[in-house]
């Protein structure tokens, strides 16, 4: 069997980085793409330099794609970008930043990917959110609203390339000891863990684990559905 | 107009009529209506022809273009109505990437 082609974006550090060597473990011909290059290598990883919200590069990195392997199998979108602070003091830009990482990337690269998925009859797609969501964490509204924003985009585009044998899933990741906490105060932390069943950080092996399940070929019956972790 | 693109979009035309079974009559004109009351695809079937004629584009002649833009989406007569309407769309955006 050939090697599954998987595209993960936010490459750079952080879970995008775990996948990116856990997908190539599995035997994945592994692309990835961060705005400034990472600061490792691999065989079997091939990385782009594209901003997710930047269209143009997108574009150019799907065909750079198809160019090479001629199929997708799998697209994660990871990358992602966070803000922590009161509403009335949140700058436009910020709400403006976040939306276009998270919600627009996923946009854009869920459909370049779904435009290559389509004729090969089947694909997956995963999008992160975050148990802001559920939540609604007070001090998180802009991140938040951009992640909810990317599950109901999920939940649709299920339904739109469902025909076409394509998934698309969400996980929803609770805190993890990364850059995107990294600003965030211990006591916030500690609140925020004692409102999961699980009173924990997760780990990135949590995270891998599922989308391991998402990307799996006994999936196929599996779409639209937001999983959290940590029991939220 | 680039006469490679018309070609282009007779060629995905042909495929699609194929794939979904469409009775093209003496093969695809300018004149065959795409969408519609008269039109020979349905909403998925011209959403697979206008990605394919993207592709194929970008395969045959280097150039990246997105026939569903914010202009065409605009438009009083819809660039998708016909073949030809297509072609024209298609080689205008092509011409102005070039």
């Amino acid at each position: 069997m050939a090697a599954p082609i998987t595209l993960i974006t936010g490459t750079r550090k952080g879970i995008g980085a775990h996948l990116a060597r856990h997908y190539v473990a599995l035997g994945h011909r592994v692309h990835g793409c961060s705005r400034k290059a990472p600061e490792w290598s691999l065989d079997g990883y091939t990385h782009h330099e594209a901003d997710v919200g930047d269209e143009k590069a997108v574009r150019q990195m799907f065909a750079a794609i198809r160019k090479s392997e001629g199929r997708l199998d799998h697209l994660i979108n990871n990358a992602g970008a966070a803000a922590m602070n009161h509403f009335m003091l949140t700058p436009t830009a910020t709400a403006e930043k976040l939306l276009r990482t998270n919600f627009l990337g996923t946009f854009i690269c869920s459909r370049e990917a779904a435009k290559q998925m389509k004729d090969q009859g089947s694909g997956r797609i995963v999008n992160f959110t975050t148990v802001a969501v559920p939540l609604r964490l007070a001090g998180e509204a802009a991140y938040a609203a951009s992640k909810a924003a990317v599950e109901e985009l999920s939940r649709v585009l299920a339904r739109e390339l469902g025909e076409f044998g394509i998934t698309v899933n969400s996980i929803g990741p609770t805190p993890i000891d990364t850059d995107l906490i990294r600003g965030i105060p211990k006591e916030k932390i500690d609140q925020l863990l004692q409102q999961q069943a699980l009173h924990r950080m997760g780990t990135f092996d949590d995270v891998t684990n599922v989308i391991d399940f998402f990307l799996r070929p006994e999936s196929a019956f599996v779409t639209g559905q937001t999983i959290y972790l940590g029991g939220v | 107009m680039d006469p490679r693109v018309n070609d282009i979009v007779v060629r995905c035309m042909c495929d699609m009529g194929e794939r979904y079974g469409l009775d093209l009559g003496g093969g695809p004109m300018r004149e065959t209506l795409l969408f519609g009351e008269s039109g020979l695809l349905d909403s998925v079937g011209l959403v697979s022809l206008i990605v394919a004629v993207e592709q194929e584009i970008e395969n045959d002649l280097g150039v990246s273009i997105v026939l569903a833009d914010e202009r065409a989406m605009s438009q009083k007569h819809s660039p998708f109505r016909s073949i030809g309407a297509l072609a024209d769309y298609a080689a205008s955006l092509v011409s102005a990437e070039q």
